[in-house]
């Protein structure tokens, strides 16, 4: 392979940017960000089938039994729910001003905004998990310890709430398990930049992780309203 | 893994000799139906030519050096590798029964096999797809060699691009399905589950929104194969280059748009079958434009019938009939007296093993000494290949007049009136059976006792080569 690379006339030597950082299979740095950044997109196309998969089976059963999925949403907390969004959110302000940092070749603070997103990251999965306990001693958890009581379900069917809630667990956890790899990811970056290994001119990884950590929240934008403010809540 | 799913169909029809079934019991019938479809399905004929030829070629073809994630590509063989475990494990300790559609209540409720492992292996083995087609995808769009454009790529290429396309979009769709499945076997809540309101149907549009696209994932780079051998052994360039890369494309997107009708008897409403059904039909487009182009391609050139040529020609002939069958199922009226009858089997199978395979073997001949080497042995692969032709066809054709006359799949036992034809289907599979592995194992490809010279000549014999080879070859 590398031979016919080689003999090609159109690989002319002079246009390949030689740096320790490019890797063997590509002609320049611009390819391997370009090639790196496309790759995280085409990922994130399948990120969001994937939830795509989730949001379908919410909308049919969400318009089959609406009563059950308001009465499950209005068992939220929705102050908690508003607040995990502005932590997300603010997490994301920190990634795009990493991915700043590392561009311009500023080792210090891309260390500092990459522990503020892990922090703020970590702060929305303990907020998460609270969530998850308080549901629990609610005894509404489907399948483990669902005996709900009356109040809880506002009239409205036991199994269409129960439905509601097999949905709340499943998107969220999922999103959590999206948050926990973006967490991993985001923590061999700031390693990579400790070590020095994260140059003005090899910044793609960070960048590629931001796109990731981006996707992540959006999908938290998604599921915010849909799980927590759907029924009326504020008529 | 493709010895153990073509085992499983041999032991089925060696048992479907006698009305009555000769050989296992009925349980574990179900069983090998089901490791079958699994294995042939998400571990042979999805990978298959992508994972062989598709790594291989895609670089050299638009004059990379590699592909644009390498370390990504040996992750995806790691993750095949994984997951191919978890379902050998699954079939050695008892196996699982639920059919390769994992089709709900029946997989989240009332079976005790091992579904969990099977559909863990299978969600696993999505992995590997999905990392193959993204690294195709970017490899593509972003590491031709100056002067590649798309319109000047070989049209392996763009049939690769447009199964790569449903790699990405549809994986992820199976793997949440089967996850949601995997769940309520766990914890015995579902989405899929009746008794809470949910619904079982759900699981079926969910599996065959990928499902469908899955089908074309196997067929497409077949396509793309015939398009390339048809073009070298006519010694013309191809008829209709732009409608056949539009073709793969256009395969692509509608085949996201047809899965419903595999719901024909499901509930679903008239209406939804009726649009199904009108899209199946346009779906047949694309794949009539391959084949006339090829005829085209065909005519007036100089063809010489090599063994990869012999498959290529085999591939179009069986793809023809088995996607004609295609739209008496894909006609609702028609649909409806064959839904789940051999006719569909037979279909299938024209497709998959008349298409799929044959073009992969006829690929792997035809770049077998760019791959190694070496050159083949040509007699004994044209016999082979003939031999597996006819095998083929005394296998499946059968099969249509089995499921015209009414016989189901996936019993074990059935009338006597359908034995003549049975025997008939079970002689012609242990016959392809034993050609497949002498054709693939001993005659041709690993006999390589060829000197260099077999490979200089090979140079005038297919000069018709696309450009990108060509200049690779040298």
């Amino acid at each position: 392979m590398s031979e016919s690379a080689a003999s090609s006339p159109l690989a002319a030597p002079s246009a390949r940017h030689l740096s320790p950082a490019l890797h063997h299979q590509f002609e320049d740095i611009e390819q391997q960000r370009d090639a790196g950044n496309f790759g995280m997109w085409v990922f994130l196309a399948t990120e969001m089938l994937f939830f795509g998969g989730v949001f379908t089976g919410y909308i049919m059963y969400r318009s089959l039994y609406y009563p059950g999925f308001a009465a499950g949403s209005h068992g939220l907390e929705v102050n908690l729910g508003a607040a995990m969004t502005f932590v997300l959110l603010a997490s994301s302000f920190t990634m795009a001003m990493a991915v700043h940092a590392a561009r311009a070749g500023r080792r210090g603070m891309l260390l500092g905004l990459l522990f503020a997103t892990i922090l703020l990251g970590i702060a929305f999965l303990g907020m998460k998990f609270t969530e998850y306990s308080h549901k629990w001693h609610e005894q509404m958890v489907p399948g483990l310890n669902f005996h709900p009581s009356l109040t809880e379900l506002r009239g409205a069917p036991e199994h269409a709430v129960e439905l509601f809630l097999c949905f709340y667990f499943f998107m969220t956890g999922l999103h959590a398990l999206h948050m926990i790899i973006g967490i991993g990811l985001l923590s061999v970056m700031a390693i990579l930049a400790w070590r020095g290994r994260i140059s003005c001119e090899h910044y793609n990884r960070v960048e590629v992780s931001g796109l990731y950590w981006h996707f992540v929240d959006i999908i938290w934008i998604y599921l915010f309203p849909l799980l927590y403010l759907i029924g009326g809540r504020y008529k | 893994m493709f010895f153990i799913g073509g085992a499983a169909a041999v032991m089925m029809r060696l048992h479907l000799i006698e009305p009555a079934g000769a050989l296992v019991q009925p349980e574990t019938y179900n069983k090998l139906f089901t490791m079958h479809g699994v294995v042939m399905v998400f571990f042979f004929l999805i990978p298959s030519i992508p994972a062989t030829l598709g790594n291989f070629l895609v670089p050299m073809m638009i004059g990379a050096r590699d592909l644009a994630f390498p370390r990504l590509n040996l992750l995806s063989w790691y993750v095949y590798i994984t997951g191919a475990a978890f379902t050998l494990y699954a079939l050695i300790s008892g196996g699982v029964d639920t059919g390769w559609t994992f089709y709900t209540p029946l997989s989240s409720h009332y079976l005790n096999t091992h579904v969990i492992t099977t559909a863990l292996g299978v969600f696993i083995t999505g992995f590997s797809s999905i990392l193959t087609g993204l690294n195709f995808i970017v490899t593509i769009h972003k590491m031709r060699a100056p002067g590649m454009t798309w319109k000047r790529m070989p049209l392996f290429l763009w049939s690769i691009y447009a199964a790569s396309v449903i790699f990405v979009l549809a994986t992820p769709v199976l793997a949440i399905a089967l996850f949601l499945v995997g769940l309520e076997r766990i914890f015995h809540v579902g989405i899929f589950d009746p008794a809470i309101g949910g619904d079982p149907v759900l699981f079926q549009h969910l599996f065959w929104f990928y499902s469908h696209p899955a089908v074309y994932i196997m067929i497409l780079p077949g396509m793309g194969v015939v398009s390339e051998l048809v073009t070298c052994f006519s010694k013309k360039k191809p008829f209709g280059y732009i409608f056949i890369a539009y073709s793969s494309l256009a395969i692509a997107v509608f085949s996201f748009l047809v899965w419903g009708h595999h719901l024909f008897v499901s509930s679903q409403s008239v209406y939804a079958g009726f649009i199904s059904s009108a899209l199946s039909f346009a779906l047949a487009i694309p794949s009539a434009i391959k084949v006339f182009n090829w005829t085209a391609t065909l005519y007036k050139g100089s063809i010489s019938y090599q063994a990869p040529m012999l498959y290529a020609l085999g591939f179009i002939g069986l793809f023809t009939m088995g996607g004609l069958t295609g739209l008496f199922l894909a006609s609702l009226a028609t649909g409806v007296h064959l839904h789940d009858t051999y006719f569909v089997i037979a279909h299938f199978h024209y497709i998959m093993v008349g298409g799929a395979v044959m073009a992969y073997l006829g690929g792997i001949h035809f770049w077998w000494p760019k791959i190694t080497g070496r050159l083949y042995h040509d007699g004994w692969a044209r016999f082979a290949a003939l031999v597996i032709f006819v095998g083929f066809n005394l296998t499946f054709f059968p099969q249509y007049m089995l499921g015209y006359l009414g016989m189901p799949r996936r019993y074990a036992v059935y009338p006597a009136e359908f034995q003549v034809l049975d025997v008939m289907s079970s002689a012609g599979a242990s016959h392809t059976r034993r050609r497949l592995l002498d054709s693939i194992r001993l005659s041709s490809l690993v006999h390589p006792l060829w000197t260099r010279s077999r490979i200089e000549s090979l140079e005038r014999e297919r000069p018709g080569m696309g450009d990108a080879i060509a200049a690779s070859h040298r």
